[in-house]
Order: structure tokens, then C-alpha cells, then sequence
């Protein structure tokens, strides 16, 4: 007992310094190693299935097969096809979302008596499931009844009702313009934060030398929003490419090809034809391209905003 | 530029109307879609949505044929319970992150952080494999998991943010005083991020809600989530628009309202750390 207690005082101040430097790590612990288990391991896990022959109906067939998968995409006519609309579809959403979210913050920045029910109201698309906003969508957009054709009939902008996502030279872009929609209070929410983190003194300053609305915006707004604008546009960039299951439900990724991004189609891939090691090559090529866009902005910003 | 006192008119015709304008654009959509649900089968196509004659008849019959409420609870569980995992297991991680410095934080850090650049489909054929060899498939388990994926790191980022936000002379007067670090961090942190946690909490039920993808793939016979009975709906009943409009309604409404009653503390949590950085 004594000899216990002795023990137990002698190496005290040690063991509290181990506990000290062991804590962070035992308080991390629980969420590094679920993360572990359920998203480095399936991601691995994708990376090895896109090298194996792997067709869901066929459970005992996995066959190493390099880098055959990929060598079939390559010359996949559709994979193509996907790859030029995920180019079209992320370079026009997230610059239209950024555009239409900027001047929704400028205005929400301004002193207006309904302005906190407008920065309440405008927040909404962000918060609706995708599958709703793909079904509202498809009746704005629908051929014999949908609002669209009516709006624009009665301004006389068409002359005849035009079946927005039946028509494979229509359907990308009005995908496009529901993404839009669904993500610019995104844009508007982040931007209006680095707009009021800007000290007003600087525009005092400004308007006190001279300096016209145009060139104070030139001057002290952009920059003093570029940082948040930067993040915006990566997390968006990100968010839009996980933003298929808007498209999937919209049109599924027809009529044809004409509305398949690269997602969509590793997924539907996967889903139809149950060809896990096919889709997984297209997911991991995806992937690869997504981040060589993320390394090369982040380079560009960096050096932009320092 | 928000300097000169500019006249009333000049005011409402550049910044009222514009709202307006981008308001319209916003909200359109939305009531668009909650007047064709409460307007007559019937007349629909003949006269088109409209206010004057409204009808829940839609409602009625989303819940009597279609069996909505079964989709609703499945989608209580599978949210609720994704709160439960991804608070709990961020709690302390992000106490961790925001007051200790140790080896190799930088690091963990940045692999919280890789998690969010990563498109979901990367994801979602492996978990697809793992549930399947696990037997979780249609399970309300295997849908929490897959959310958990996004809902993790996503706390942890906000939690660190918020508890940045109480100084650390606080913990240690708590120690001095005899508490320990979990002590410290329970009697507290938590306390004084209270009201960042549940809007976290209420963020991740909303996602949940949400999600449509894992759903669909991970469950979909047993556990039927709200938005895959949108989903469904939509191919089975294809030009019943009232009663597909009155599904939508249903589906977006917890989210929608919830979101508006925690927009603003979400919001001050997500651009702290974009404003900062």
C-alpha cells in the first residue's frame, strides 16, 4: 500500500507531462480514425477497384487489369463528350454564381429598410433538398404547361413553346441556370461577410481624396473581398461538381449525351450497368482533374492575393 | 461607397428594384411550385395554377396513397442520427485542434480539410461494396455512416471555429481552480458554444434531410429517405404536378424552416474562418 502510494508520487510529474502530450492525440483520436475507415479506405479502395475488371453481377470476377479501364476511356467516345460538358458546365455555373452573388451582396450591403428580410428570404435555394429543386425546375421547365414558355410567349421573346430539357441543344444550359440558381446565395452569404469586414474609414478616406464610386470600388471592395471570394470559389468549385444528383434527376443525363458530365456518368455507370471498375476509373480521373484545377487556382489566387 | 446619403428615389431604383428583381428571381421558383400544390388536379392544365379556389387536396392524398409519413420518419432517423455521430466525434477533435499545439496538427488538420475536395462520387461505389459486404445495405445505419463522411469533417471545421472564439484564459482559470481538461472543456467550452454547436448540429440535420445520392444508392426498398420518395414520385406519377408539388413542399419544408431560424449563427460560423483566412 505505502510502497504503492510512493510510486505513484514519484512518477506523477512524468506521467502528467505523458498525459499532457498524449491528450490531443486521445481527444483526436475517435474522429481520425472513423474518418480513416469510412473515407481513406473506400477512397483507396476506388483506386484499386478502377484496376480490376469488376462487374457487380459477376461477384467472383475481379481480375487485375492495369491500367485497362482507363485505356477504355480514353477512347470512350462518351467519356469525352462528359468531359466537355463537366469543362462548359463548371466554367459557366460557379462565374455566373459568383457575378449574380456579388451584386446580390453589394445590394444587401446598402441601407435599405427590408434589408433583413431580404438576407433572410434569399438564403433559401441553399437550404432546399436537390431532389426538390430538380423537381421544380422540371415543372418550370416542362414543354406543354411549364411557366417558362408561358412567361416568355406573353413577352414575345419565343415564338413557339420550346421543350427546354427534351432538346439537346437547350438542356445543358438550362441546367446550368438551376444550378445557378441554387448556388449564388451561397456566393452573396460570403461575399456580404467580407464586405462588412471592410473598415469604413477606408472609404471616408477615399471619398475625402477624391476617389470616384467606380475607383473605390476598384480599390478598397475588391480587395478587401478577394480572400473570402477566393474561398468561396474553391468550396463552390467543389460543391458544383458534387451537384450531379441535381442533373440526375433533372434528365438523367439525356436526351443522349447531351446533358452527361464526368460524375454522372462514373455514377450511372456504377448504377445501370453495375461496371463498379469502370466507373471507378472514370470517378478516379474525375478526381485528378478536379484537383489539377484546385493546385493550379490555388497557385494563381496566391500569388494574386499576395 | 455606402457613404453619400443618396435621396429615396435614387435609392429605390438602384437598390429596392434590383432586390426585388433578384428576390423574384430567388423565391419564384419556390412559390411556383407551392401554388401548383395547392391548386384542383383538375383544373390544372385547363386554367393553370391559381390562389383563388386552394385545395389540400394534394397533401391529403401525398400522405393516404403514397404513404409519405413512413419517408418522413425514415429521413428523422437517418438525420437525427447523423447529428448524433458527427457531433460527438468532433466535440473533443475540435477542442484538441483550437487549444493544444502538438506534433503533426498541421497535418491532421489538412486531412480534415482534403476531405471536403473530394467529388463524392469518388466515395460512393466503395461504400456502396463496403455496406454490401458489412449486409448494412437498406439499412438506417449505412445511411448515417455514408453522411457521417461529409458531416465529420464539416463540424470539426465549424466547432474549431467557434470555440476560437472563447478565450483560452477561461480553461485555464477552470484549471487553477482544480478542473481537469475534460472538466474544462465540458463545464466550460461547451456551455459557451452552446448555441455554435446546435446550429452546427442543425446544419448537419439539414444536409441529411437533404441528401439524395447515398440515399438513393445505400437504401432505397426498406428505407425509403424523403428525397428518394420525391425522386420516385416524379417517375411514377409523371404529370400529376399537384401531386408532385405537393410532395416537394413537404420534402423542403423542415430544412427550409429550420434554416431560417439558424441562418444567422451558421452564417457568422462559416465566414469566420473564410474572412479571417
Amino acid at each position: 500500500m505505502t510502497d504503492a502510494t510512493r510510486i505513484q508520487v514519484s512518477d506523477s510529474p512524468s506521467r502528467a507531462a505523458l498525459g499532457r502530450r498524449v491528450l490531443p492525440y486521445a481527444m483526436l483520436s475517435p474522429a481520425v480514425l472513423v474518418t480513416l475507415a469510412i473515407v481513406f479506405v473506400p477512397m483507396l479502395q476506388t483506386a484499386w477497384m478502377s484496376l480490376h475488371e469488376y462487374v457487380l453481377f459477376r461477384p467472383n470476377d475481379f481480375n487485375w487489369i492495369g491500367l485497362e479501364n482507363f485505356r477504355t476511356a480514353l477512347a470512350d467516345e462518351v467519356f469525352w463528350i462528359s468531359l466537355r460538358h463537366t469543362v462548359i458546365w463548371m466554367a459557366t455555373t460557379i462565374p455566373a454564381q459568383l457575378l449574380l452573388g456579388l451584386v446580390t451582396a453589394l445590394l444587401l450591403n446598402q441601407d435599405f429598410p427590408w434589408r433583413p428580410v431580404a438576407r433572410a428570404l434569399i438564403i433559401i435555394p441553399w437550404a432546399l433538398p436537390s431532389v426538390v429543386i430538380a423537381l421544380m425546375w422540371v415543372w418550370i421547365y416542362d414543354s406543354n404547361y411549364g411557366v417558362a414558355n408561358e412567361f416568355l410567349l406573353r413577352l414575345g421573346l419565343i415564338q413557339k413553346a420550346i421543350p427546354w430539357l427534351a432538346d439537346p441543344d437547350t438542356a445543358l444550359a438550362s441546367i446550368i441556370l438551376t444550378l445557378t440558381w441554387q448556388g449564388f446565395p451561397f456566393f452573396a452569404v460570403m461575399i456580404l461577410a467580407g464586405l462588412q469586414s471592410i473598415p469604413r474609414s477606408y472609404y471616408e478616406a477615399a471619398a475625402i481624396d477624391g476617389a470616384s464610386t467606380w475607383r473605390q470600388f476598384w480599390h478598397i471592395t475588391l480587395p478587401g473581398i478577394s480572400g473570402v471570394v477566393v474561398t468561396a470559389v474553391l468550396l463552390r468549385t467543389i460543391w458544383v461538381a458534387n451537384s450531379f444528383d441535381v442533373i440526375f434527376v433533372m434528365t438523367g443525363g439525356g436526351p443522349g449525351y447531351s446533358t452527361h458530365t464526368l460524375p454522372l456518368y462514373a455514377f450511372v455507370k456504377a448504377r445501370t450497368n453495375l461496371d463498379f471498375g469502370y466507373g471507378s476509373a472514370i470517378a478516379v480521373l474525375f478526381t485528378l482533374l478536379l484537383m489539377a484545377i484546385v493546385v493550379f487556382y490555388l497557385r494563381r489566387t496566391g500569388k494574386a492575393v499576395s | 461607397m455606402a457613404l453619400k446619403k443618396p435621396s429615396t428615389a435614387k435609392r429605390i431604383l438602384t437598390v429596392d428594384l434590383p432586390m426585388l428583381a433578384i428576390l423574384a428571381f430567388t423565391l419564384g421558383p419556390y412559390l411556383w411550385m407551392f401554388l401548383t400544390s395547392i391548386s384542383h388536379e383538375s383544373t390544372l392544365f385547363t386554367e393553370g395554377p391559381s390562389i383563388w379556389n386552394a385545395t389540400i387536396e394534394n397533401y391529403t392524398r401525398l400522405f393516404a396513397t403514397v404513404g409519405f409519413a413512413g419517408n418522413l420518419l425514415d429521413s428523422l432517423i437517418v438525420a437525427s442520427g447523423t447529428v448524433v455521430v458527427g457531433l460527438s466525434l468532433s466535440v473533443t477533435a475540435a477542442y484538441a485542434f483550437s487549444r493544444f499545439n502538438f506534433r503533426g496538427k498541421r497535418l491532421l488538420m489538412l486531412q480534415f480539410l482534403l476531405i471536403n475536395m473530394f467529388p463524392l462520387v469518388l466515395l460512393i461505389l466503395p461504400l456502396f461494396v463496403l455496406m454490401r459486404v458489412l449486409g448494412l445495405l437498406d439499412t438506417h445505419l449505412a445511411l448515417i455512416i455514408a453522411n457521417s463522411t461529409v458531416a465529420i469533417p464539416f463540424s470539426i471545421w465549424m466547432m474549431v471555429s467557434y470555440m476560437n472564439g472563447i478565450p483560452r484564459s477561461l480553461d485555464e482559470a477552470a484549471m487553477t481552480d482544480g478542473c481537469t481538461r475534460m472538466q474544462a472543456l465540458r463545464r466550460v467550452v461547451l456551455p459557451l458554444c452552446l448555441p455554435g454547436i446546435i446550429a452546427t448540429g442543425i446544419y448537419i440535420f439539414i444536409t441529411s434531410w437533404n441528401e439524395y445520392l447515398y440515399a438513393l444508392t445505400l437504401g432505397g426498398r426498406n428505407v425509403r429517405t424523403i428525397t428518394v420518395a420525391v425522386q420516385t414520385l416524379i417517375g411514377e406519377y409523371e404529370v400529376q404536378w399537384g401531386l408532385l408539388t405537393a410532395g416537394g413542399i413537404v420534402g423542403a419544408l423542415p430544412a427550409t424552416v429550420l434554416f431560417l431560424l439558424v441562418q444567422k449563427r451558421l452564417i457568422s460560423g462559416l465566414t469566420q474562418g473564410a474572412v479571417k483566412g
